[in-house]
């Protein structure tokens, strides 16, 4: 097994800490870190949705979920034993293989993307492979995956509502993949690295001192550094740029309002999963929110600092706290504190995409197109050339270099806005008829009659 | 000695994904439901990604996931669905003579390769230091360090595979796309 | 202690023929498409190798090449398909001889 160990691959996937244990012990570990990461993963999954549906009821002036438990905090748990509990019907003519397969893979890549996720800087506690090379690839190879668990779903229901709710699900997630991955390469131009924990490690200042006679490391954030240093702040409106499109990109790709066209009760009735029922049900709802979460930790991830705090000094217990022993310190610092800023990011974070839900209505699905393909796309694809340009201006001039960019870049987006107006204009003048965007029914038509009708 | 090195590391990596590289690939070309061959499809580049990572090539395994599972293998599903092809096995069906005539030549001519490869040059090891130093070949700066090496005969094919991708988003649209018709409901 | 090279070159025969295997028995256009991707991912899989077992990264050059050929071809191919399928309801490449002399 030693030339696999001591691969690149090997290397970058397990071993983490410098010190010399046998690969088994090795494996251990990471299995051990990667329960912890599940258990964080997961186990955040009911907190999420008693979350949603409390502030979901504060914004409609109403309660909530408030008898089970105290705030009804236990009203997830009371629903997924609900769940559970429920008979499971197969429908009959389904494509039995498929349709057991499609939750487990919706649910599986979630799971898998949590390996790369950094939750502190550590070592020996951090996350398994958070030095991984390719890492930002691998979260957006494990995303591409997600998309087989809809299609399938949607397909093998032998249901019609399902079969539209899965391909428009589908075509909805890899339309806005390629907004989500322009403004990762946007991020990736700043920092040139893919690996998770370097990508933490460019938005702040820290400095590694080794504790004298020990295995351990004090890791600190410096003062001098904070929320000023995060990649959305970075080349300034190009950052924020980025950033933006990847939120818009990211509530898309989790198919949550006002881009819920996938799951649109008055149109689809459940869209894909309208045939499932109690444990398979459970399983597409856990995917769904935990790959909100893992997205959303990925945003923080790459805008938002990560696990550091927006201020170097309320990153760690002061180094002065010399009554403690190093090593307490050092794990107060790692399992306590950068887990504490990374939760406090994403809940702060995903409530902001529960008031998008609470107050946005749903998009038209030619609507939904139209913005990915042309808004979304060309701008985040004009914001990676835009940040090319400001790097290699800086190259030449220094930092007025930048100051030119951001020049160039206002002049496009005058020159584009004039366009969309004058165009705009142009239409509103025009009759009805052309104005209304073509509509695919045809096309919905023709698989509504090839599908045969069970009810 | 080749069981020994079966039993390393990388022997075992390969042995457990190019099984499942064959058992997928045969179903692939076995399965008469179009949607299920293109799933064992999936499965099947899954495992060449697999043979990728034992040859140390992380940054093209995770291409592969990206490009071919994730992008060209759900447009095959698209089509199949949009074409309703998963119920229809009309076109799928074989033909006799034909059939054994191909399979035999397929199996002829894989034989007749995997000879001329086991007899030409028997054993190319991998050099003692390869493995241990483990080149960053395979890495995503040793890759764009030998892409874009303009010293290097690749960049200016990159460049142009650039516009191959154009062209054929282009073509794509033109083909796919609606036409506008004066009679659309015939359907 | 590494395995020989032959074993991914052996391999990556098998999988061409089974592809090779497909493109010819196979008469539905999609299917012949999906054997045609086995085919270049066992090439793939042998210029890795090679480049591997060689010291030589022009292996994984080509193998991105391809990729992005295969990308290509399978964008403008099924939508050939589509066009093909909207004049005739049948997509069996056997029938499909409309230009046959």
């Amino acid at each position: 097994m030693t030339d696999l160990l001591n691969s690149p691959v090997w290397r970058d996937l397990f071993v983490n800490s410098a010190d010399q244990i046998p690969w088994y012990a090795e494996f251990v570990r990471s299995l051990l870190r990667f329960v912890i990461a599940l258990a964080g993963g997961l186990g955040s999954v009911p907190i999420l949705v008693w979350l949603e549906r409390r502030l979901l009821g504060f914004w409609q002036g109403r309660l909530g979920p408030n008898r089970v438990g105290p705030f009804g905090l236990l009203q997830p748990l009371a629903d997924a034993l609900k769940l559970m509990m429920k008979e499971d019907i197969t429908p009959t003519n389904v494509d039995k293989t498929l349709y057991y397969l499609a939750p487990a893979i919706a649910l599986v890549p979630v799971i898998c993307s949590l390996t790369v996720l950094p939750w502190n800087s550590s070592s020996d506690w951090g996350a398994v492979a958070p030095h991984l090379n390719v890492g930002i690839l691998f979260l957006l190879a494990v995303a591409s995956i997600e998309v087989y668990g809809v299609i399938l779903a949607g397909w093998s229901s032998n249901n019609k509502y399902s079969l539209l709710g899965g391909l428009r699900a589908s075509s909805q997630v890899i339309s806005y993949e390629l907004g989500m991955g322009l403004s990762i390469i946007a991020v990736l131009l700043m920092t040139g690295t893919l690996a998770m924990q370097e990508l933490v490690h460019s938005q702040t200042i820290v400095t590694n001192v080794p504790i004298p006679d020990s295995n351990y490391s004090v890791w600190t954030q410096s003062v001098s550094a904070g929320f000023w240093n995060w990649n959305i702040f970075k080349l300034f409106p190009f950052g924020l740029v980025a950033a933006v499109v990847y939120m818009i990109s990211m509530i898309a790709e989790t198919n949550r309002a006002p881009f819920d066209l996938p799951e649109a009760e008055t149109e689809l009735v459940a869209g894909f999963h309208t045939e499932y029922t109690s444990f398979k049900f459970a399983m597409f709802f856990m995917g769904e929110y935990a790959n909100m979460m893992i997205v959303s930790a990925i945003c923080v991830t790459l805008f938002l600092g990560g696990y550091t705090a927006p201020w170097g000094i309320l990153g760690q217990l002061p180094a002065s706290w010399t009554f403690f022993p190093s090593s307490v310190l050092n794990f107060v610092n790692h399992v306590v504190i950068a887990p504490a800023w990374l939760f406090i990011k994403l809940y702060t974070l995903i409530s902001f995409f529960i008031l998008v839900r609470a107050s946005q209505p749903r998009l038209r699905y030619d609507m939904l197109m139209h913005f990915g393909w042309k808004v979304l796309l060309p701008t985040a694809l004009a914001n990676v050339v835009l940040v090319a340009t400001s790097m290699a201006l800086q190259q030449l001039f220094g930092a007025v270099g930048h100051f030119i960019a951001v020049g160039i870049a206002g002049c496009l987006a005058t020159i584009v806005l004039w366009v969309a107006y004058l165009h705009w204009k142009a239409r509103k003048s025009g009759d009805e008829a052309s104005r209304l965007p073509i509509r695919r029914e045809s096309v919905v038509r023709a698989i509504a009659a090839r599908m045969p009708v069970e009810d | 000695m080749t069981l020994q090195a079966l039993l390393s590391g990388q022997g075992l990596m390969f042995l457990f994904f190019a099984v499942a590289a064959i058992a997928s690939g045969i179903l692939v070309v076995i399965l008469q439901n179009p949607l299920r061959a293109a799933l064992s499809l999936v499965i099947n580049l899954f495992s060449v990604a697999g043979l990728y990572l034992s040859l140390n090539a992380y940054f093209l395994a995770t291409v592969q996931v990206i490009v071919y599972a994730g992008a060209i293998m759900v447009l095959f599903l698209f089509v199949i669905m949009l074409l309703n092809m998963g119920q229809a096995n009309l076109n799928t069906s074989y033909r006799g003579v034909r059939t054994i005539i191909a399979f035999s030549s397929a199996i002829g001519f894989g034989g007749l390769m995997s000879a001329v490869a086991l007899k030409g040059q028997p054993n190319v090891m991998l050099p003692a230091d390869a493995m241990v130093t483990g080149s960053s070949a395979g890495s995503v700066e040793g890759i764009g360090k030998v892409l874009y090496n303009p010293n290097l005969p690749w960049l200016f094919a990159f460049e142009w595979t650039s516009f191959l991708l154009l062209v054929a988003v282009i073509g794509a649209v033109v083909l796919a796309g609606k036409r506008q018709q004066p009679s659309e409901d015939k359907a | 202690m590494s395995i020989p090279l032959n074993y991914y070159i052996v391999l990556s025969m098998i999988l061409f023929s089974l592809g090779i295997a497909g493109v010819t028995t196979r008469r539905n256009p999609i299917l012949i498409f999906m054997s045609i991707e086995l085919m270049l991912n066992a090439v793939n899989l042998s210029l890795i190798a090679f480049g591997r077992y060689l010291g030589d990264a022009g292996g994984q050059m080509l193998t991105i090449f391809v990729m992005a050929v295969a990308a290509a071809e399978v964008s403008v191919g099924l939508g050939i398909l589509i066009a093909i399928f909207r004049t005739k309801d049948n997509v069996d490449v056997d029938v499909l001889n409309g230009l046959k002399g």
